[in-house]
């Protein structure tokens, strides 16, 4: 055995005594390419989600319906733009670079959560992604505040709290709307129709077909599979949508003493692969704004980099 | 309550153009920076507005003819450097008003102490970037000073008297252009020399009198509120 090779194997078991005791990977600690690889691609997707799903919810910001709701709604969006800042500055201690990682976005090479590429066409589906899409992305997250990799699990804690205040003001919102007159009602019957199926896709394809699931568990990344926590979601979802006094739209839906957990209907997945190959109602649509958006503010970061080259600051 | 409901509109109108940039931001930070002075404005707006009656009353069921904020603060975001130059104007007047009232013994000044801390963010987000725009490169450059041209005739009447506030007008006038005069200046840019006031009157936004885009930002602004009377939400 070289010398290099010896070092290598060395590494390697410093990496793997870490992992199985639980402790953090931090950036500067040796770790196999592909754990790096691996980390790089779902922080990317998941900062590439925060700041595509702004768009659904600021479609509302200039309509909402009251101050106090408009107010709420903001602060929400910026929320998702904080997210996306952390993230990606979480992404940048793995040797990537914001820009690299928005170049990829742009250019279809990386993805974003397929839940952003359906339109919010009603007040009320803002409520029913705060309750439903930030519901199953905090039911995602939580576990990842445990993720061996140090950054991103710190970003977790910060980003999961944050995550759950948009859940309750979406429970919230719906409740109004729900106690509210017929229409409104109405309107949220009709929001959760749209919204809960593809919430559950948010969850992945199920174990027995998921790509990336196995080895992600191994490194600790991920902690649970993805039909677990995606049961998990259902068993807090239907007792919520009683108190909501709205109805899930799944026949299949009920208790299982056995299995101590609900039961619910098939996913249909062709439309989940038919919405991941760029094919959902919205895909084009927010690439596009996004892409809009990068390009023309592209004179404005040009602007603050040449000022900052002349006086010697620090960029924006 | 006349300056309740002029300063409330000015926060309630600017926000709302500024809430306009979400998901639409040059860089991510600005996307957190816009949001966050939108939504001081619209605390602010909410206070203001609440001193004179039902604040979604106020905001969602009036005409555009009742509205009592001035013409800047409803112009059109156009792009980055057109924004900043609204900014720049309505924050440095805003920032030097409420220190006056804060200063007073006025109904506002509690409420004035607050914001004023708001609104020096403000003014220095939009100073910060009217010197990165001014003196970055020739296409900002260029676009600044369009957006500074473009906003300077709606200027005059921030300085129009606002019944309810006891302030002295002119002195506020000459610090405001004292300041945008030298913040203009280490931005390598010009004040801009066309007129401020014109006879048909630019600037009548206090007298209820708006521009053309003012309609339609209200029309999507009160939409679904109004098209379900008497809910709650
Ligand atoms: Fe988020
Ligand atoms: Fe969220």
């Amino acid at each position: 055995m070289t010398t290099m090779a010896a070092d290598a194997g060395a590494y390697e078991a410093v990496f793997d005594a870490a992992l199985a005791a639980d402790e953090r990977i931090e950036p500067r600690d040796w770790m196999p390419d592909e754990y790096r690889a691996t980390l790089v691609r779902q922080m990317a997707q998941h900062a590439h989600s925060e700041i595509i799903g702004m768009q659904p919810e600021a479609n509302w910001i200039t309509r909402a319906p009251s101050l106090r709701r408009k107010a709420i709604l903001m602060a929400k969006v910026q929320d998702e733009a904080g997210h996306g800042l952390y993230l990606y500055s979480a992404a940048e201690t793995l040797g990537t670079s914001r820009g690299e990682l928005l170049d990829k976005l742009h250019s279809g090479r990386q993805k974003y959560s397929s839940i952003f590429n359906y339109p919010t066409l009603t007040w009320a589906d803002v409520g029913a992604i705060g309750w439903l899409v930030d519901g199953a992305a905090i039911t995602n997250q939580v576990p990842l505040c445990r993720c061996s990799y140090g950054p991103y699990a710190r970003a977790m804690v910060r980003i999961c709290k944050e995550e759950s205040f948009h859940q309750r003001q979406g429970y919230e919102l719906l409740l109004a709307l729900s106690r509210g007159t017929e229409a409104q009602h109405a309107m949220a019957q009709d929001a959760v129709d749209r919204w809960w199926w593809p919430s559950l896709m948010m969850f992945g394809p199920p174990d027995d077909s998921s790509a990336h699931s196995a080895q992600s568990m191994a490194w600790k990344i991920k902690r649970h599979s993805n039909d677990e926590l995606r049961q998990r979601f259902v068993d807090i979802c239907v007792p919520q949508a009683e108190s909501l006094g709205l109805t899930l739209p799944d026949p299949e839906l009920r208790w299982s003493e056995e299995r101590g957990h609900y039961d619910f209907g098939p996913i249909d997945w062709d439309e989940f692969r038919e919405v991941l190959r760029g094919n959902g109602p919205c895909n084009t649509q927010r690439i596009t704004q996004r892409c809009r958006a990068h390009e023309e503010g592209a004179w404005v970061r040009e602007a603050a980099a040449a000022y900052a080259a002349k006086h010697g600051k620090a960029q924006a | 309550m006349t300056a309740a409901l002029a300063l409330g509109d000015d926060a309630l109108v600017l926000s709302h153009r500024l809430g306009e940039w979400a998901g639409h931001a040059p860089v991510l930070e600005e996307e957190v920076a816009l949001a966050n002075i939108a939504l001081d404005l619209l605390g602010q707006a909410r206070v203001l507005l609440s001193l004179v009656g039902d604040e979604d009353e106020l905001a969602y069921l009036r005409e555009e003819r009742a509205f009592r904020n001035v013409q800047l603060v409803e112009q059109s975001n156009g792009d980055f450097a057109h924004t900043i130059a609204r900014q720049l104007y309505f924050s440095t007047y805003q920032e030097l008003l409420y220190e006056r009232l804060a200063r007073g013994t006025g109904p506002f000044a509690p409420l004035a102490a607050k914001a004023v801390k708001e609104v020096a963010y403000h003014r220095d987000h939009a100073e910060h970037w009217t010197l990165r725009l001014g003196d970055g490169t020739a296409e900002s450059h260029e676009r600044m000073r369009r957006g500074l041209e473009a906003h300077w005739r709606f200027t005059g009447e921030l300085f129009e008297p606002v019944e309810g506030c006891e302030v002295e007008w002119h002195t506020l006038h000459d610090a405001w252009l004292t300041r945008i005069t030298s913040v203009l200046e280490r931005a390598t840019l010009a004040v801009p020399e066309g007129p401020r006031r014109t006879g048909w009157a630019a600037g009548a936004g206090r007298q209820g009198i708006h521009t053309e885009p003012f309609g339609r930002m209200l029309a999507e602004m009160q939409h679904l509120h109004r098209s379900h009377p008497g809910a709650a939400w």
